[in-house]
């Protein structure tokens, strides 16, 4: 075979890259994802600018969606079920409880759609795949920031109004619930994108068992209002803690416990473990497959 | 010169059948008919898309990449990319990889073409700095100043195919590789793509991974070549050589007078064969200068639609184009495509094509608005020579491609 390039002399290249048919699974290059950081910032940008492109309302659906939302709660929990919410206004209690999961389950459905909704990038051109799913945790995030400050606004009318909430030091534990919340929402999402690229059932299972997840999770009633017998099956759920605390931030009341806490924090790092190795598992050729 | 780019028995296997395709409950039974009843599944079915391919690439090489369709370019372009993995063997690069698989990957349509510039740059590989730095010159190379501020939705393909190539001729990595990305946009700007991939690496001795159809521009274009043949290295030289090499491998395929077209998914538009036949639509022997021929196409096509076009080409080896004929609106000759098969002939009453070999194909189009498929599969069909002219001198195509009926005579 021609020409006469002889395996050359090895040592003296220094190669840069070497593409191999298996480098670990354990092998997450982070570095190489830090270099992506202007790619991401772009995606994140493109996904805000692009969303409500030739819309009339715009950006102002970020806060049209939760409000109607927790309008539609506060009427059918609130004043037709009866739903108790220890003593906190109603209004708010399912304000708090809406963001913070139409975050988690926006954030989930779009990271775990990563390989199926961009693989004609993805099959055109390389960059750190885990680009895509970090942005769109961070373009969720930009719209659960807007939504929060119009919770925050709501909250501190109410501050005036109702003399039982009071702004505490416990607000230092807000960013603790929404970093916790993003790594359930990114871990579990890139786990699921993963596994899709060879079992198209857990996509369609997927938005189903989000609708699913949210009556087991203390999103629109209070942990303290579940019988005392059924509780150990919320305490099962790692984001039970997770709301409890985000509530606690802004009402005071019982703190939710610091080992159930501790316990969730330290399955969502496994959690995380488990979704970065298979991620960088199946990104090589999720194109042969997909 | 120390080399940019080592493949080392690359090997790359497609599992036949169902790609993809496989459901949990398939994949389960698999699992467990190998645990419990140690009967070992059969052996699939693999296609070996690229077999034990190696060789290695100097810096400021221009290499270009030859092959007929399905003999593993695409495959090796996607390895060297990263887009996939190899399924055994290394490759050891030095130096940034950027590819253009495809011009205007993740183009945003409803975002302008300013935005569009660092949103495929960042893609492409380029820092947000890097893009700010050469913004202006990649608008000028683009041509579309007026519109950068435009939703790209909104352009022409031309302009859409201008600003994309814009950005990835200004990359700065070491390596760049390019597969076919040139066959769209007109001949004006296909040159001035051209022009500056060889600025580009003649000054900034950047290394150069060239896929194309069109034989010509990798002739131009290129130092050295690999032709690849189903899935396996077959040369790797000068450029002129591996043509001539592909040449000649194609004509061995092509003795009869029938061209056979690869099958293809029913639901595409697709060419099934051309028969070359004489007047009494008998299969010819041989072809020859001036003969009567009658091309006789079969394609398919997933569904009825009127009024489709159909065009019929013939390219010199070298890619130049000697005959484009259309039915609709040169011929204005009505076709109907049925769904399923679909025969008709191009008749060609005096072949004016002097002796020597030329390739032919077809393509299927809704007359001005959109092409079904796309005539790339060149076919190879030979003219032998023949003395028309009763001179002892038979035309041949080395001296001139077209005997035209021509005399002499005095004023």
């Amino acid at each position: 075979m021609q020409p006469p390039s002889s395996p050359c002399s090895e040592d003296k290249v220094e190669w840069t890259t070497i593409i191999g048919a298996h480098q670990g699974s354990w092998d997450w290059k982070l570095a190489e994802l830090w270099n992506c950081r202007d790619l991401i910032s772009l995606f994140v940008w493109r996904d805000f600018v692009s969303l409500y492109k030739q819309t009339i309302l715009g950006p102002a659906w970020h806060i049209l969606q939760p409000l109607l939302t927790t309008l539609t709660f506060t009427f059918i929990f609130g004043k037709v079920a009866l739903l108790s919410t220890n003593g906190i206004p109603p209004f708010l209690f399912y304000l708090s409880g809406t963001i913070l999961w139409s975050f988690f389950s926006t954030c989930l459905l779009k990271t775990s759609n990563t390989f199926l909704s961009n693989s004609g990038l993805l099959s055109k051109v390389y960059f750190h795949r885990l680009s895509i799913p970090i942005s769109t945790l961070f373009s969720t995030l930009i719209s659960f920031a807007i939504q929060l400050s119009l919770f925050l606004l709501v909250w501190i009318y109410y501050c005036f109004q109702s003399p039982s909430i009071q702004p505490s030091f416990s607000l230092l534990a807000i960013p603790i619930s929404i970093v916790m919340i993003s790594g359930y929402a990114l871990g579990g999402g890139i786990i699921i994108s993963a596994v899709t690229t060879r079992y198209r059932d857990l996509s369609i299972a997927i938005s189903f068992a989000i609708q699913l997840l949210m009556f087991l999770t203390p999103v629109i009633y209070p942990l303290a209002s579940v019988p005392h017998q059924y509780q150990w099956i919320l305490s099962l759920n790692p984001l039970t803690p997770i709301f409890e605390l985000f509530r606690f931030s802004f009402f005071g009341g019982t703190p939710c416990s610091l080992f159930s806490l501790a316990l969730s924090a330290t399955f969502l790092i496994l959690l995380l473990i488990l979704g970065l190795t298979l991620f960088s598992r199946i990104e090589k050729t999720f194109m042969d497959t997909i | 010169m120390p080399p940019v780019i080592a493949v080392e028995n690359i090997s790359k296997s497609y599992r036949l059948g169902s790609i993809g395709g496989t459901s949990f409950r398939e994949d389960f039974s698999k699992k467990w008919g190998a645990l419990f009843r140690r009967t070992s599944p059969p052996p699939p079915s693999d296609f070996w898309a690229l077999k034990e391919v190696n060789f290695s690439i100097q810096e400021g090489e221009i290499l270009g990449i030859v092959g007929r369709n399905g003999a593993g370019k695409s495959t090796l372009l996607k390895i060297l990319s990263r887009v996939t993995a190899p399924t055994s063997g290394l490759v050891k690069v030095k130096g940034r990889i950027a590819s253009l698989l495809e011009v205007g990957t993740g183009f945003h349509p409803e975002l302008s073409g300013r935005d569009n510039i660092f949103l495929n740059g960042a893609i492409l590989g380029m820092s947000k700095e890097e893009i700010h730095r050469k913004f202006d010159e990649i608008v000028a190379f683009s041509e579309i100043s007026e519109f950068i501020d435009t939703p790209v939705k909104r352009y022409s393909s031309g302009m859409y195919v201008r600003l994309a190539f814009a950005v990835a001729a200004h990359l700065e990595s070491e390596i760049l590789i390019v597969d076919e990305v040139l066959a769209v946009g007109d001949a004006q700007f296909q040159r001035k793509c051209l022009g500056k991939i060889g600025e580009i690496t003649s000054k900034e001795k950047r290394t150069v991974l060239f896929v194309s159809h069109h034989l010509e521009s990798v002739r131009k274009l290129c130092t050295t070549a690999l032709l690849l043949k189903n899935g396996k290295l077959l040369l790797h030289s000068t450029v002129d050589e591996v043509l001539k090499t592909f040449l000649q491998e194609s004509n061995e395929n092509c003795s009869s007078m029938i061209i056979h077209y690869p099958e293809k998914p029913l639901q595409e538009f697709h060419l099934q064969k051309i028969e070359l036949l004489d007047e009494g639509g008998e299969l010819k022997k041989s072809l020859q200068t001036w003969d009567y021929v009658r091309f006789r196409i079969t394609f398919h096509s997933p569904r009825p639609l009127k009024s489709g076009a159909i065009n019929f080409h013939l390219n010199a080896p070298s890619g130049t184009r000697l005959l484009l004929t259309s039915n609709s609106p040169d011929q204005s000759f009505t076709l109907h495509y049925q769904e399923g098969t679909n025969v008709i002939d191009c008749v060609i009453s005096k072949l004016m094509l002097a002796a020597g070999q030329y390739l032919i194909g077809a393509s299927l189009a809704v007359p001005h608005i959109e092409c079904l498929y796309y005539g790339v599969d060149h076919a190879l069909i030979e003219v032998q020579s023949k003395d028309i002219y009763d001179s002892g001198f038979a035309p041949e195509s080395h001296r001139a491609f077209v005997p035209m009926d021509c005399h002499w005579e005095l004023p």
